[in-house]
């Protein structure tokens, strides 16, 4: 159960966060331009790594905030912690 | 014949206080103090139970939690019993019961024991390789399996006593309160950090506690001694919290744990009534101290399960701790020189040692010399090949070792004794190390897997981390306190240490017998009858993971994880693959580290508690009227309201009937609702429905429907523009979380840009929906002042007003079909809402009606449910709702998508309406749809979503999605069940008033 540090609000258990899936997937700004294989790629394709992975995660039993979190899927830990529109940071 | 096994205790047995208990049926007397298994020894009693395969007569083994053998039920037959328990941790008191485990008629005499003669027929993966044939046999073979197989009996009737879970938070952790653990916290809450110091035996000390080699000193103390003082000191500090009877169970990342709290275990039935039983300890430590000790190894030799074999420190503590001696006529086979600590323990309490059989070639320590002195014979370089007694050891037999270990020579000699303490070095106790994610190495030279890589801020300090020697034990934790709790000095700089060096070690996985492993039993998991030859049988057959291994041969999965004899069977494997057990590795040790109970798991959430539930404003009125209920998430909402006895369906054929021909009214009130302010609300409404919302009027509603990006049909729902930058959105009953959620989502992470404002408003109004012919008088009579005129108040529109004082919201909107009004007030006025409707409506029978009948109503009209006639692979053109997709929008949420190859296509499956050839069939929802009645496999074209009969068109209608239904119209399709196939016919979806004409009756 993660420890994680909610931008907002602070240390709290893992209970209170929803995963979001992958980070920095923008959603295209003229979908109507893209070719059936550019939409599919924005709306099915997600990595899967075994090592750091860059992540979506939400404050649902909080303050409901969406943030970012750097984590290495290999051993849980978690790197880094970033509002959402942050740059990530460099590894 | 009882022979006094009483000697002098240090003093953790109340003498004074005896208690009586009752083991298999007969009356025993222990002390205060005693467990179980330490009372049964006192009282002679060595066999226990019955091992699980060979049903082989077993006794107590071990003096703590790693027992394998002696697992009993404990209050047989009473709402308390539990099984698999293991006396070695069974505190006795006044009136406990228990009894053995896996055996019949007796344990002392056990049909099941025929098994040990059948043994060569019961190799490792028996039951795998005999019933697979043939295959239909399985479930024959599988009755008789499950019949033999399992330990122990459940409860029959529900558990009496209360659990509990709590949240604890702490800046240090200790686990374990031996030498090492209560050093570390007392040295850590002197530096000002938050201590816990949890242990799962009733007495803080661990082994130094009962200590005895006269050779090892600290401060010019016995370590007992010295110890004593020490834990005495920590009952003045503060900071610091002690808990006993606590077992860590599960230790996961980010340093938090899981461990049970035992309250009552220990206590007379009486003294346990209305008290927590257990509880669950949630602990969340800044730093982690493993402090969890090590467990002694027994030594892997034929037939080393006889009740009597035990471990050579579990005798030493039942006689210095607990003041009994397990044998009149004392062996002891070793590898090390803690047996000759055990042996010095007995003779100085004036009981026989009869012979220390060593297979090492010598050792200089000053306890041999000692033991050497008190005349005990030793043999050195020897090993048993073999002992005899049934229920009772009554001797073994000796040989000399060869030099490589891996043979025996000369002439055998027998020993007569009556108890054996075996010595196979130490174990440090990992599991919870690893369970937290930290990785081991292979010592080599301990012959142990020790802490290497640290996952969390945590630090293993004494025997767990393969310091077992007093010396090293506090000049490693005094270094490793300074550095994890960053200070500069503690009160260990000045001990002074003297030990008694042991400087000779041999270390032989499986001892040689004169007799081939074929013809003999050497146990390495003795829970689970797994043998050495087992594990070599399992190589040969080709198995080479060690987590291969275990599952074949079961070893280490018994109620014990194998915490005795995992190593071996590591070292068997090594030795017989040819590989370094560095290269084998370990199996994974899981949570819990011993059995948790269900009742701690679950604490509290029993019983109404278990989940959640939400009922409406109105619900008294509804238990009142006799509801019957359904769950709709965890909304509890009413079903139908069945009058004199009716079944469900004369219910909703009635209320369907009244709902159209005068006045029905429907709770409403679990409809999520959104409030939606900011100045570019109507913006996000463009983006987040399929169709256009900046031109809807101020007062006016609108239906939309939300999709996925993947096009999916997502939620639905009415929406009512209150003002110029202010909605009110409606969503379903059970999507309201997720509708929030995902709006919530694309504000703050794709369109941060916009000005918009989301409530979650479900819970703040209760809803009455009033429908029927007579709706609109019986709203006059409530609220006469409103003009409900077509003109004034048309369908699809908002006002607000007032009942009496009370501020409401009414939308003229419809999900039946019918002229109908949804009236929203403060939730605490959804009762007397409710009553001034049923007052008002009385002169027009107005009749409440429930879910099944508003889906009834709501099929007839052909209006989906999300959820029941979608299942997230429907687009909206699926389900022939075009004309709510916008074309002149640029974007929305899933527009994209419905351009899609896949969901253009003209055979996707959609929803058209069936009708049934005998008008009074009723489908089955779910129910699968064919174009033919081949006796092959036919393809199946759709199913049945939602079906009833509709007792205002009187016939049978359903819903259903097709593939190419659009283009079906009028086709005949079949619906084949178990015992007949039913005719249908497509049929346009909306079966009731197609030109909307009652809307404004």
């Amino acid at each position: 159960m993660f420890l994680i540090n909610c931008p907002y609000c602070g240390e709290r258990d893992q209970q209170e966060f929803k995963a979001g899936g992958e980070a920095h997937i923008e959603r295209p700004k003229q979908p109507t331009e893209l070719s059936d294989d550019e939409w599919a790629e924005y709306l099915f394709m997600r990595k899967n790594i075994k090592g750091v992975q860059f992540e979506r995660w939400n404050h649902a039993h909080g303050c409901r905030k969406w943030f970012n979190m750097v984590r290495d899927t290999s051993n849980d830990e978690i790197k880094a912690i970033y509002k959402m529109g942050e740059k990530p940071p460099s590894q | 014949m009882t022979k006094n096994l009483r000697v002098k205790s240090s003093g953790y047995i109340d003498e004074t206080n005896r208690i009586s208990f009752k083991f298999n049926g007969k009356t025993y007397h222990g002390f205060k103090g005693d467990t179980l298994a330490s009372a049964l020894l006192a009282n002679d009693v060595h066999l226990v139970g019955r091992s699980f395969k060979y049903h082989r007569p077993r006794g107590i083994m071990t003096s703590g939690s790693e027992e394998p053998n002696a697992i009993v039920q404990i209050n047989p037959g009473t709402n308390r019993t539990e099984p698999n328990v293991r006396a070695t941790e069974v505190e006795i008191y006044e009136g406990l019961e228990a009894s053995s485990q896996n055996c019949w008629p007796s344990v002392e005499f056990d049909i099941g024991g025929i098994n040990n003669f059948l043994s060569p027929f019961f190799p490792a993966g028996f039951y795998y390789k005999t019933f697979m044939w043939p295959a239909s046999f399985w479930e024959k073979y599988e009755f008789f399996i499950r019949h033999s197989a399992g330990l122990g009996k459940s409860p029959k009737s529900s558990d009496p006593d209360i659990y509990d879970h709590r949240n604890v938070h702490c800046d240090v952790l200790v686990i374990g309160a031996g030498i090492s653990g209560i050093l570390a916290a007392k040295n850590a809450t002197k530096n000002n950090f938050k201590t816990l110091l949890v242990e799962e035996k009733n007495e803080l000390g661990g082994s130094t506690i009962y200590e005895n080699n006269e050779f090892n000193k600290i401060d010019n103390k016995a370590p007992s001694e010295w110890l004593k003082k020490e834990i005495e000191e920590l009952k003045d500090i503060k900071n610091l919290e002690i808990k006993t009877r606590t077992s860590v169970a599960a230790y996961h990342q980010y340093n938090y744990l899981l461990a049970r709290e035992n309250l009552t275990d220990h206590l007379e039935a009486k003294d346990k009534t209305n008290k927590i039983r257990q509880r669950l300890l949630k602990i969340r430590a800044k730093k982690v101290i493993l402090a969890t000790g090590a467990l002694e190894r027994p030594l892997i030799f034929n037939n080393n399960d006889r009740p009597g074999i035990m471990l050579s420190s579990a005798i030493k503590k039942y006689s210095e701790f607990y003041g009994v001696v397990c044998g009149s006529k004392n062996v002891f086979f070793t590898n090390n020189d803690s047996a000759y600590e055990s042996a010095m323990s007995l003779y100085n309490k004036g009981i026989n040692v009869e012979a220390i059989i060593d297979i090492r070639e010598q050792s200089e320590s000053k306890i041999v010399k000692k033991v050497e002195e008190a005349g005990i014979k030793i043999y050195w370089s020897h090993s048993i090949v073999d002992t005899a007694g049934y229920k009772r050891l009554n001797s073994v037999s000796i040989m000399k070792l060869s030099n490589d270990g891996t043979s025996v020579t000369g002439s055998k000699i027998s020993i007569s004794c009556d108890c054996l303490g075996v010595a196979g070095g130490w174990t440090p106790a990992v599991h919870l190390y690893t369970q937290s994610g930290s990785k081991l190495k292979f010592d080599e030279e301990k012959k142990v897997f020790l802490p290497n890589q640290n996952s969390s801020n945590q630090i293993s300090v004494g025997s767990c981390c393969g310091d077992f020697k007093i010396d090293e034990i506090i000049k490693n934790l005094n270094q490793k306190l300074k550095e994890t709790l960053n200070i500069k000095e503690t009160d260990l700089d000045n001990i002074k240490v003297e030990i008694d060096e042991e400087n000779t070690k041999r270390n032989i996985w499986l001892l040689p017998s004169d007799k081939p492993l074929g013809k003999t039993k050497p146990f390495v998991d003795y829970q689970n009858d797994a043998t050495a030859k087992d594990i070599k049988l399992a190589l040969r057959e080709g198995f080479r993971s060690i987590e291969h291994v275990k599952r074949y041969t079961t070893t280490g999965m018994g109620t014990d994880q194998g915490k005795l004899g995992n190593m071996h069977a590591l070292g068997i494997i090594a030795d017989t693959a040819g590989v370094k057990m560095s290269e084998l590795g370990t199996t994974t040790f899981r949570p819990p580290y011993t059995p948790l109970t269900f009742g701690t798991i679950v604490g509290r959430n029993v019983g109404k508690f278990f989940d959640i539930f939400r009922r409406t404003p109105m619900n008294d009125w509804h238990i009142e009227n006799k509801a019957e209920f359904e769950n709709v998430g965890q909304w509890k909402r009413a079903w139908y309201y069945p009058i004199d006895g009716e079944t469900m369906h004369q219910a909703v054929q009635r209320e369907s009937k009244a709902a159209r021909e005068s006045a029905g009214i429907l709770d409403a009130s679990t409809l999520g609702k959104i409030d939606i302010q900011g100045s570019d609300a109507s913006e996000f409404l463009n983006r987040v429905y399929t169709n256009a919302w900046s031109k809807l009027a101020i007062g006016k509603c609108r239906y939309g429907l939300m999709l996925n990006e993947d096009g999916m049909v997502y939620d639905d729902g009415v929406t009512t523009r209150l003002g110029e930058n202010h909605y009110i959105m409606t969503t379903t009953t059970g999507g309201a979380a997720n509708v929030l959620g995902k709006l919530e989502d694309y504000l703050q992470t794709e369109w941060p840009e916009l000005d918009v404002y989301l409530t979650s408003v479900t819970d703040h109004y209760a809803t009455a929906s009033l429908c029927g012919p007579n709706s609109k008088k019986i709203l006059k009579k409530i609220i006469p002042d409103l003009d409900l005129s077509d003109e004034n108040f048309p369908h699809m529109s908002f006002k607000q007003s007032k009942i009496g004082s009370i501020q409401c919201r009414i939308m003229r909107i419809s999900f039946t079909g019918e002229h109908s009004y949804e009236i929203n007030v403060q939730a605490n006025y959804g009762k007397d809402l409710w009553e001034k409707c049923m007052e008002a409506g009385k002169e027009f029978n107005i009749t409440p009606y429930g879910t099944e009948t508003m889906h009834l109503l709501r099929a007839e009209k052909g209006f989906i449910i999300v959820g029941q006639d979608t299942d997230g692979t429907m687009t909206p053109i699926d389900l022939q709702m075009d004309w709510i997709v916008s074309k002149k929008k640029y974007d929305f949420i899933g527009k994209r998508s419905l351009y899609r190859s896949d969901t253009m296509r003209e055979d996707r499956k959609q929803l058209v309406g069936l009708l049934t050839e005998d008008p009074n069939v009723v489908l089955e929802e779910g129910a699968q749809i064919v174009s033919e009645l081949n006796q092959g496999p036919v393809e199946m074209l759709g199913h049945v979503t939602s079906s009833y009969f509709s007792p205002n068109l009187n016939k049978s209608i359903a819903l259903a999605v097709v593939r190419g239904g659009k283009d079906m119209m009028g086709k005949k399709l079949f619906i084949p069940m178990e015992n007949k196939n039913i005719n249908v016919t497509v049929a346009n979806p909306v079966f009731y008033d197609e030109k909307n004409e009652r809307l404004n009756a």
